[in-house]
């Protein structure tokens, strides 16, 4: 085949192949870049610019994030303290309520306390007042039973109420 | 294994036609075009199914040229690349699957397996190596390399011109041509009986597999080396 097509003379030198081949690739070519490659490297070229874009974004989004987690860190943080503040507070007021609740009881124990202690000693006088009366009628009987016959009952009386009187103030 | 080729003379101008390549030339460009078209149709920013195929050829040819060159000179070859690539491509694999003989003249082989097509393609390339050589840089820094980095190198540098244009067309014709004629010869072994066929079908297998890996690098390497040359005329630094 080689021989056949180069040799001159006999079979004839295909001049014509090589025209066509350079018509028909420049007109590939230039279909080509009308109809495929034009729109393919459009395509391509958007879609560089879409993946540049949205790394921009993504870069904005991320600078955003970070400030808002700085701002958020920042509010825990007060809250924190706010917090602790308000624990404290609390601790110390307890602590005076308590002071104060016994501080109260106390009182008021000692009131009872007190009141009991009145009570008892009036109490004691009622108590040592009804015995003096008892002893006094009782002495008068057995006064009046013993001495019947020697005094009258007044002076007996006055006798003993003499003798009480005096050992009420010794006593 | 020689058939003729289906010649026409064009008007009695001397200039003839091999019916068959112009056959070939044609159908290749159509099946490059129905494949980009196809691939480009529904363009979405999430690209899906044949689209991604179409873009990783992009990305491909891509970086073929910012292997040679920095992208702001090499971005405007991008699609005199993808067409190269494709076009060579499917030029190569066009004459793989069978070839059509009628009568004595052979009319379904690879484009590429024609000397004279690879070789317009080479001459092509050279000839756009040499316009963008003196349209980006200048005619006097054009002029210039051929004396660089010294003058007693001139004749080797033309010298080199040609060369360069002939191996790039005559390396793709070469390996495409000589994939055909294998696979020519093991198909007549196979028809020729029942031992030619027993004998001749693991070696067609192990050809066909090898001629489309051929195939493939010969498209990738006729890319490339049409950006290196690109490259040596159009950088400052080479």
């Amino acid at each position: 085949m080689l021989t056949s097509n180069f040799v001159l003379g006999q079979v004839h030198f295909n001049g014509g192949d090589i025209i066509y081949q350079l018509v028909i690739f420049i007109i590939l070519l230039a279909l080509l870049k009308k109809f495929a490659w034009g729109p393919l490297m459009g395509i391509m070229k958007e879609r560089e610019e879409h993946v540049a874009n949205e790394i921009e974004a993504a870069e904005v989004s991320r600078k955003e994030a970070l400030k808002y987690l700085e701002e958020q860190r920042e509010i825990v943080k007060q809250s924190r303290t706010e917090a602790g503040q308000l624990i404290e507070n609390a601790k110390q007021q307890g602590e005076a309520q308590r002071e104060d609740i016994i501080n109260q009881a106390r009182a008021e124990a000692e009131r009872v306390k007190e009141s009991a202690k009145r009570e008892i000693v009036q109490e004691r006088e009622k108590a040592v007042a009804a015995l003096r009366e008892q002893v006094a009628s009782l002495s008068v009987m057995i006064a009046s039973k013993v001495i019947e016959k020697e005094l009258s009952s007044a002076d007996q009386e006055k006798l003993i109420n003499e003798y009480i009187q005096e050992a009420g103030e010794g006593k | 294994m020689n058939h003729e080729a289906p010649m026409w003379e064009f008007m009695n101008t001397g200039i003839h036609f091999n019916l068959a390549n112009v056959l070939m030339m044609t159908i290749a460009s159509l099946i490059v075009f129905i494949i980009a078209v196809a691939a480009t149709r529904k363009l979405a920013m999430k690209p899906t199914g044949i689209q991604n195929f179409i873009e990783w050829v992009m990305d491909f040819v891509k970086n073929i040229i910012n292997s040679n060159m920095d992208w702001r000179t090499g971005g405007q070859f991008l699609m005199l690349g993808m067409t190269l690539i494709l076009y060579v491509f499917v030029s190569n694999m066009l004459g793989l699957p069978f070839s059509i003989v009628i009568g004595h003249e052979l009319w379904w082989k690879s484009p590429t397996s024609d000397p004279a097509i690879t070789l317009t393609l080479a001459v092509m390339v050279m000839g756009l190596t040499h316009y963008y050589g003196i349209k980006m840089r200048g005619m006097k820094n054009y002029a210039k390399t051929y004396v660089q980095p010294m003058g007693f190198l001139f004749p080797l540098k033309i010298i080199e011109e040609f060369a360069n244009t002939l191996t790039l067309g005559l390396r793709l014709y070469g390996n495409i041509y000589a994939g055909e004629l294998l696979l020519t010869l093991l198909a007549g072994l196979g028809t020729s009986g029942v031992v030619g066929a027993a004998t001749a079908a693991l070696p067609m297998l192990a050809w066909e597999g090898f001629s489309i890996f051929v195939g493939s690098i010969q498209a990738f390497i006729f890319t490339m080396l049409t950006m290196v040359y690109l490259s040596h005329k159009v950088s400052d630094d080479h």
